[in-house]
Order: structure tokens, then sequence, then C-alpha cells
């Protein structure tokens, strides 16, 4: 991002401050600077004149730890200084950010998964403060995965029941001869995990990473070993480019299937949820443009899964990820931004 | 029976052990249920079992041989009402006491905040405009501009203030060395700049300096004048001392919570929360230098007529400056430590670069970005030990020019550096971004190369290890875990006290009791129960191999100075580094988290250990060898007795190391603390559960710490080196 600085901005700027410093009289100048672009804004918005100006104040645009996640929000913030807007990017937890939305610390978040961060995103909503601001075209999916090459090694997948024929082929030292499916960490959805183990009598232990690079860690030793796998997995996700790889065929989910709903547990998770986006309860008034914008934007899981590939096998950097992203779709970024 | 008279402490641990083999014993049926984690607890909440028996009952069940439920576990009791007490405590603090009504003087939107909340916020305010400005004068921005001139002026003017070309800041690295020590510390400031900026790390690093030029200064200027008031007024010290106790111990996320609810997030809260962990040892070893001034320095300033201003800056100060400079140097090292894990709080830089590689397996730029902070540390520790050493020469009067030349060099190469910035561009777009800010992923690299030597050792040699990890795991780990969950309660504190009470009698006792009784009342005894199994497999592994590795390297010069650049090198490379590749290797289980831990807690044993043996006065191994004793007799008659005190500081800072980095396991993949604390980082409302298992870990460190203290004391008195 600095490196858009050139030296003409540094003179520019210089010559700027001195000016200013050098009049005795800057809270003057700066009222004089102040009211002329108000002026000047308020003649722009007369040709938009249902919204008035977005403030200057800078938009905060969270960062989280994946990079699709990162991607995104840089796409978004260009688009938002395409439009004039000023933006920070700051880097958040996942979970935290919509407490830090609810206190109008961050403006925005563009990735609220239904199953990991809906509880979390609908706690900040009963609290209020943050805004639901839509849904993206693209769904979500969450479950046992193995990446390609396992479904020669264990024929019948996807199907649970080939899965559970062949356990012993995914033990490990500390499964017991069971076979080993690791899941993400235990407050992701553990109980759950291991309900629905109990439910089938599936002939598998769970084992609970502590996080998700230990569960890329798993995937890659055992895709580097062609040793038979599965774990916890979601799409989209930059394992989708990298492995291929399948989820795990479970019996259907129904409403209230789950064994913490009241059913029995015989059921997989649900086939597509939803992916959201929230915004600060001040957004539409304080960056009505930026807030109309954002409500259009909508990703679909193919550009996610693009947006991930670009930094994750392309080596771009996040930056420039996003502005070549913007630039190969132009049109519907400029359809998000004129509506 | 004389035999055991003799040895009057071999007799008391027989009947300590006797007493707890009895109580194992009679844990009788529940067995079964404390042997998996959690599952007592779970059967007296669904009723199940019962959780506690009348007296009469508990006596029946006794005189039979069996221990009452309230025997085996604590059941719920007040402590369970910790956590929600101190949640809702914190909670009222920062948005109920002394309500006010902000008004957005543009928007005029309301905003029901405290008096307390803003004044934390105006204080992170503060710290972030710091970070800000360090940041931009390097890098480049408006937020500096922007805090003085105001957003809109930075939108309707588009002013920005330009970055330093990386080769003047490269310069002012080197120059700056040279002024404060010569031409070796200035190669030494100067060669990992330019290898952090062709690597392309240029910007993150150069956002973890600004962050770390903020906390150490900062760390060491509360820290010094916590220390002095504590020397000078003895409550602040008796206040202070189990203050910082328990701040040496907690472990970071449990305070990452309620820093992110006081001061919000971003680098102003990964600065507060690295502050926090940094100031400690900063006020210890003020604390400890001010007291070892001699009494005769402090006469002879108070003869030359100085007044307490000038006593405490001219005569304590100085004095006790080189426990300050290794205060100072503590600071520098905890904040670099901590730059991986401020960013789980919104710091930006190499951390949180570092943990976003990590998430996507880039294990190569990991290990680039980790080496980066390692060097930053070196840089920035001899740099500022040679300014604090550097001797300033008050008699010399120079002309301007000789006075200020590095000044004046230095503003030269900036200048030559910006008409190089601004020239190449015309030339070459690429060139002119490489002599100006080069890119993340325009540097060097030699990620590649390390993401196939990791490949290339998990496809050839995992065979290998899964060999020792089966018999690890199912031999020694599973077991170990499972004989440390069957203890009964009752059988821990026999075993717990009845060691107090060999090293210390009474009073350590009652000491190692009392943080027991703490952490068993809580809900988590089974997971402190874990956290303990691992603990102390990792410390009596970590203090085998770093005393042999110790002594071995402390014979010759060459191999110590190599092992201690190991040591610093390990000691500030981010742990997470190293995490994945272990779990590649050896899967996610207990052997991947233990391996992690040994290889972090054994710096401090093996630093000490040799520092302990190459500190032994020469003359008295002369009056050794003069007295015919062999190699052998001389390491263990002489050069380990001398360097005991020495040893046991590192073993105790072994134990240390081993529970902080036991939590962060937690990332692998484990049951137990850890794997709790980490899961409050992700709920705003979990300050409480947060703080609370941070003390049941501190408490463990402390228990551990008391009783090795007081050993170590003891044995000095007896060998006269006390």
């Amino acid at each position: 991002m600095p490196a858009t600085y050139g030296i003409t901005d540094f003179i520019l700027s210089n010559l700027l401050m001195k000016n200013i410093l050098e009049n005795m009289n800057i809270m003057n100048k700066v009222t004089t600077m102040a009211a002329t672009a108000a002026l000047s804004m308020a003649m722009v918005t007369v040709s938009v004149p249902t919204l008035a100006a977005d403030s200057s104040e800078p938009i905060v645009i969270p960062t989280h730890n994946w990079s699709s996640q990162i991607v995104m929000a840089h796409v978004i913030g260009q688009i938002f200084e395409s439009i004039g807007d000023i933006v920070n990017y700051t880097p958040s937890d996942s979970q935290t950010v919509y407490e830090s939305i609810r206190q109008g610390d961050i403006t925005i978040s563009h990735e609220v998964w239904e199953s990991t961060f809906g509880a979390s995103f609908k706690a900040a909503l009963d609290k209020g403060g943050i805004l639901d601001a839509g849904t993206h075209v693209a769904k979500t999916r969450e479950e046992w995965w193995y990446p390609a090459y396992v479904a020669e090694l264990c024929p019948g997948l996807p199907d649970w029941k080939a899965l559970d024929a062949c356990a012993d082929k995914f033990a490990t030292a500390d499964s017991g001869g069971k076979g080993r499916y690791l899941d993400g960490p235990m407050d992701w959805h553990g109980q759950e995990t291991l309900d629905r183990i109990d439910a089938l009598g599936m002939n598998f232990v769970a084992k609970f990473a502590g996080s998700a690079s230990a569960l890329w860690a798993e995937l890659e030793s055992a895709n580097a070993a062609g040793r038979a796998t599965v774990v916890f997995n979601w799409s989209p996700n930059f394992t989708d480019a990298v492995y291929g790889g399948d989820f795990v065929k479970f019996p259907d989910w129904s409403e209230g299937c789950k064994k913490s709903e009241g059913g029995d547990g015989k059921c997989g998770s649900p086939p597509a949820g939803w992916l959201k986006k929230a915004a600060h309860d001040q957004m539409p008034v304080k960056w009505p443009h930026a807030y109309k914008t954002f409500t259009n934007i909508s990703f679909t899981a193919a550009q996610i899964g693009a947006m991930a590939a670009m930094v994750d096998i392309d080596g771009l950097s996040a930056e420039d990820a996003a502005a070549k992203w913007i630039g190969d779709n132009a049109k519907l970024v400029a359809s998000w931004t004129n509506s | 029976m004389r035999h055991l008279a003799q040895h009057p402490k071999l007799t008391q641990f027989g009947l300590i052990l006797l007493a707890f083999a009895i109580l194992m014993y009679m844990a009788g049926d529940y067995y079964d249920i404390i042997t998996h984690s959690g599952t007592f607890n779970k059967l007296v909440a669904s009723g199940e079992i019962a959780g506690a028996t009348g007296f009469f009952e508990s006596l029946r069940l006794l005189l039979n041989g069996t221990l009452p439920p309230q025997f085996v576990r604590i059941p719920e009791n007040i402590v369970w009402g910790l956590p929600e007490l101190i949640n809702s405590s914190l909670l009222y603090l920062v948005e109920d006491l002394w309500k006010i009504t902000t008004v957005d003087p543009v928007y005029g939107f309301e905003k029901n905040t405290t008096v307390i909340k803003e004044f934390t916020r105006g204080l992170a305010g503060i710290i972030l405009v710091m970070i800000n400005f360090i940041r931009e004068f390097i890098l480049g921005g408006t937020k500096t501009i922007a805090s003085v001139m105001g957003w809109d002026f930075i939108r309707d003017t588009k002013a920005s203030w330009p970055a330093l070309p990386w080769p003047a800041v490269a310069g002012g690295a080197f120059l700056l060395g040279y002024s404060l020590n010569g031409m070796k510390l200035a190669l030494l400031a100067f060669i990992p700049t330019v290898y952090i900026a062709i690597f392309g790390q240029w910007i993150p690093a150069m956002e973890t300096l600004s962050f770390i030029l903020v906390a150490a200064p900062v760390s060491v200027i509360i820290g010094l004048s916590l220390g002095v008031l504590a020397y000078k007024v003895r409550t602040v010290e008796l206040f202070l001392t189990p203050l910082l106790n328990v701040a040496q111990t907690l472990p970071h996320f449990s305070y990452l919570v309620p820093v992110v609810t006081f001061y919000g997030v971003g680098d102003q809260a990964g600065a507060i929360a690295t502050i926090i962990f940094a100031t400690p040892p900063m006020i210890r070893l003020t604390i400890l230098g001010l007291k070892q001034v001699p009494p005769e320095t402090l006469e002879a300033g108070m003869m030359s007529g100085c007044s307490k201003r000038q006593l405490l800056f001219k005569v304590h100060i100085p004095t006790a400056r080189q426990d300050m400079l290794l205060g100072v140097n503590q600071v520098i090292m905890q904040c670099l430590a901590m730059a991986v894990i401020a960013s789980f709080i919104g710091a930006t830089g190499l951390g949180y670069d570092l943990v976003v590689a990590l998430n996507s397996l880039r294990i190569g730029v990991a290990l680039e970005l980790g080496i980066s902070i390692v060097l930053i540390a070196i840089v920035l520790d001899k740099l500022s030990l040679a300014w604090a050493n550097k001797s300033v020469d008050y008699l010399a009067e120079l002309p301007f020019h000789v006075r200020h030349k590095h000044s004046l060099m230095f503003l030269a190469i900036l200048a030559l550096s910006i008409i190089v910035a601004t020239v190449v561009p015309h030339i070459s777009e690429f060139w002119g971004q490489m002599f100006y800010l080069i890119p993340e992923n325009q540097g060097f690299s030699t990620d590649v190369w390390w993401d196939k030597l990791v490949k290339w050792v998990v496809v050839e040699f995992r065979s290998y290890f899964q060999i020792f990890n089966t018999f690890m795991l199912v031999s020694v780990l599973i077991p170990m875990r499972d004989a440390f969950l069957a203890m009964p309660v009752v059988a821990t504190f026999t075993l717990v006290m009845g060691v107090g009470y060999m090293v210390g009698g009474i009073k350590s006792s009652l000491v190692v009791g009392g943080f027991l009784l703490f952490i068993a009342a809580s809900q988590w005894w089974d997971e402190a129960l874990i956290t303990m199994y691992m603990t102390t497999f990792a410390v009596v592994a970590s203090v085998i191999i770093g005393l042999t590795v110790g002594v071995l390297a402390a014979r010759n010069t060459t191999a110590t100075k190599i092992l201690l650049i190991i040591c610093d090198t390990f000691q500030t490379l981010p742990s997470f580094v190293y995490l994945i590749p272990v779990i590649m290797l050896f899967g996610v289980n207990d052997v991947s988290v233990l391996i992690a831990v040994i290889m972090y807690a054994v710096i401090p044993c093996t630093r000490y250990t040799i520092e302990g043996l190459r500190n032994v006065p020469p003359s008295i191994l002369d009056a050794g060898d003069m007295s015919g004793v062999t190699k052998w007799q001389r390491l263990i008659k002489i050069e380990m007795p001398l360097a005991f005190p020495h040893i046991m500081l590192g073993i105790n800072q072994t134990v240390v190391f081993a529970l902080f980095m036991v939590i962060i396991g937690a990332f692998i993949g484990t049951e137990d603390l850890g794997r709790l604390i980490m899961g409050t980082l992700s709920k705003a409302n979990a300050m409480g559960n947060g703080l609370t298992l941070g003390l049941c870990v501190a408490f463990i460190g402390l228990a551990i710490d008391h009783l090795i203290h007081t050993w170590a004391d003891k044995r000095k008195k007896i060998l006269g080196i006390a």
C-alpha cells in the first residue's frame, strides 16, 4: 500500500504542511479549508439527492487469519476507496469481531459464516449496535472431508458406511485401533461430532485439533505420504484448489435432527449455510454510499475460491490480488457501486 | 531400623508414598470415572453419582476402605462462581459505573459510555498515535497527519507522508551502530536490516518495530518507576511482590480478552498486552539492582551533598545499572516474544503475517518471518546495550561538524537515497521499487526450499518417527496421564503437601497446599492435572537434556559460544514456527505438544548451566587440580556445587517456560487448561474464565517455584554460598 506514494506526494504534502504551519492563523486556515471541502461536497451531493456525503473518517475493515477473507477485505476496501472513502484494515479475531463492530471499533464484517459465527453474530444482533447487511450468493458447507487421493484408498467413498468399513486405514497411534477423525477445536462443535459418532455407532474416534493450522498440517503430512486421512473442513476454502477432495456423505440433515436439538443425531451437517455481511449500526448514516455499496456486494463460492488461490497458489500479495480481481470483474463492481 | 533413623528424609518420603499409595487404592470404583477427564463432574451434574456424602456415610465408606466422593474430587463450591464474579465486576467497571453520554458532534449519535471506558480508550488512543507516528515516519501514511489536521484534510488534499526509502533506514542503522560502538556493531545493525529488506519483509518488519519502539520504552519507564517506588516504600514492595509473581506466571492468553474489553482491538491493544507482559522483569531487576547498591557508595553521595533527587539519579540508578540493563534486555526480548501473540488482538506486522502464513501452511514464509523477529531482537538488544554503556565525554569541545558528523552523514545518506528512489523508477519500475519499499512478494525468498525440506523429511522419516511416536504414546504418555488423573484429590494433596513439608517444613507445606486448593476447588481440576502431567514430563526431560548439553558444552569455549547463540535464537523465534513441522512429523497428539514444549523449555536450563559452570572462579579449579582431582570429581565435587544456585535459577525458568508452552500447545490440540484458555479468546464475555484459568496455571507455576526456591536456599546455606 505505501508503495504507491511517489516523490510528488512527498513534495506536495511538504509544501502544504509548510504553507499551513507558516501561517500564524492555523485554525482559521483549517476551518476555511473544511468549509470549502464541505461546500464542494455539498455540490457533489446535489446529483445524488437521496444520500448525504460519506464521512471522511476511515471505514475500518477487519482482517482475519485466512487468505480469502483478507483478499476480500482488500477488494471491498478498494471499492470503498474508489467511491472516495478512506479505509483502514485491522487484524481481528473472527469471533470477537462482532463485539468490536457493536462498539464501533470496526465498521464491517464481510464473512459471517452461519455455522461457525452464526451464534456470535446473533448474540451481537440481540444486544444491538450491529446490522445484518445482506447475504452473499455463496453457500457454505462444513463436514467431514478427505483429499481426493483418499477415494482410491477407501473404495465406496463418499458414503459414510464405506468410510466406516475401512476405519482401520484411518487408525493412528492413539486411536486404539479405530479410525481417527481429526475435528476442529473442541469448542467449534465437538459435542456434535461425538454425538454423531455415537448415534451412528461408527468405528471411529474423534481427535480435536487445536487450530485450523493443525488441521492443514495433518492434511499436508498425510498428502505427502499418501496416507489415508479424514478431517474437518469447509468450502469455500483454499484446500478446494490445492488438494481437491470431497465431503463425506452422511444421512441427510433435517431440521432438529441433531441430538442437541432433541433428534436422534443420525445426520450430517446442513447442506448449505448462509454467508452474511454485518455492519456497525451507524454506518448507514456516517457512510451512506459505502453502506449502500456494501449491501449490494455479493460474492459467489467460485469467486471466493479464486481470490484465495491468487494468494495461496500464485503468490500475489493480498492488495495486488484484490486489485487484479477488481480489474477482472470491473463490470460487476460497477454494478455494485452504481445501483 | 538404624538405617531409617540415619536417613530421616528418606523415611519421611517413604511414609508419604505409602499414604499416597493407600489413598490411590482407596479410589476403588471411581478409578474408571476419573481417568476420563471431566466425566466425574458430568456424572455428578446428571445425578448418576453423588458429589458428596454426609458425615456418617463418609465415615462408613472410609471404614470400608473406600473414599467418599468429596475426597476424590472437590464438589461444586464457591470458587466455581469466581469466573462469573470477575467477569461481571470487570463489565460493571467498563459499562455501568459512572455512566456518561457522549454526543457525536457531526451526526448527533448519542453513545452511552462510562468514564473508565473513555479513560482507557483515551489512553489507548495516545499509544496508537505514538505507534502510528513512528510507523509512518518510516513507512509513510496518513494517520499522523489526520490526527493533527482531521480526516477531511486528508480526503480533500490527498496529502500523505512519504515513506523513507529502505536504504536510508539501513544506512541510519549502520551509522547508529558505528557511532555507538564502532564498525562491528555497525555491521551487526546493517546486515539484518538489509536482509529484512531484500527478503521482502520490510513493511511488516517496520510495523513490528514501530510497535516495539513504543511498548519497550513504556515498559522500561513503568518498570523503573515502580521498581524505585518499591525500593523506597516498603508497603509498595509487599503489595507488588505477589502481583509480580502472578504476572510472570500468568499465561499471556488469559489477559488478552480483558485488554480488548478495556482498550479495544488494534496495535494499541497489542502494545498494552505487551507492556503488561514485559514490565514485571524490569521491576524485579530494578529492585534487585537498587538493593545491591553498597551503603558506602550512598554515604559517599550524601557526603558530597547530594539532594534526594541527585542521590537517586546520580548515585542509585547509575550504580544499579548492570541489573537494570539486564532488565532492559529482558524487556526487549519479552516484547518480541509477544509479537505473534499480540496479533491475536489486532497488532499488525511480522506476527500477524506469520499466523496467516501458517494458516495456509506456508511454513517457509513463516520461518523467514520468524527469523526477522529474531534479527530485530538481536539488533535492538545490542544497540540498546551499546547506548547504555556509552560513556559521555564531558570535556571535549568539538566543532559542530565533528560533533554532529554522524547526523550529517545520515542526512547525506537520506538525500542520496531519496534521489535514487526518485530517479530510478523513471528508468525501471522494478528497480524503483527495489530502492524504495520492496513489496512482500518481490523480495528474495527461500520459502520453497524450506517447504520442500519439511516435506522431504516427512516422506522419508515419518515412518521411523511413527515407531517412536507409538511407543511414547502407548507406553509412556497415556499411562502417565491416566496415573495423574487417577489420583483422588486427597492423594494429590498428601503427596504435594508432604513433599512441601520435606522441603521447607510446615510453612512450605501450607503454601503449596494453598495454591493447590484453589485449583482443586475450581471446576477445572481434571484439566489442571493434564497440564501438570505434561509440564512434569517436559520439565524432567528438559532438565536432563539441558544439564547434559550444558555440561558438555561448557568444557569448550567455541561450543559455549555456538550454544548460547542457539539459545538466544530459539528464545526469540516464535514457537508457532515449529509447531506445524512438529505436527507434520508426529501428528496431532501429546508427543507433538511435548516435543515443542521441550524445544523451548530446554533453553534456560542449558543457558544457566553453561553460565554457571563457566563462572566458577578459576582459582578454585586450580586448587582442585593441585589436590589431584579427576575430571569427574572436579565436575561433581567442585563445579556443579558452585554453579548450583545459578543452575537452579535456570531450572526455575524452565518450569515457567514449560508451563507457557504447554498452554500454547493447545494450538496443536490438547485437553488441558490451555485448550480452555484458548477457547475464551473467541468469546467476548469470557474474561472471568480466562483470568481464573490463568490463575490456575500461575498457581501451578508458583507452587513449583516455591519448592525449588526453598530447596535451593537451604542447599546454598549448607554449601555456604548463600
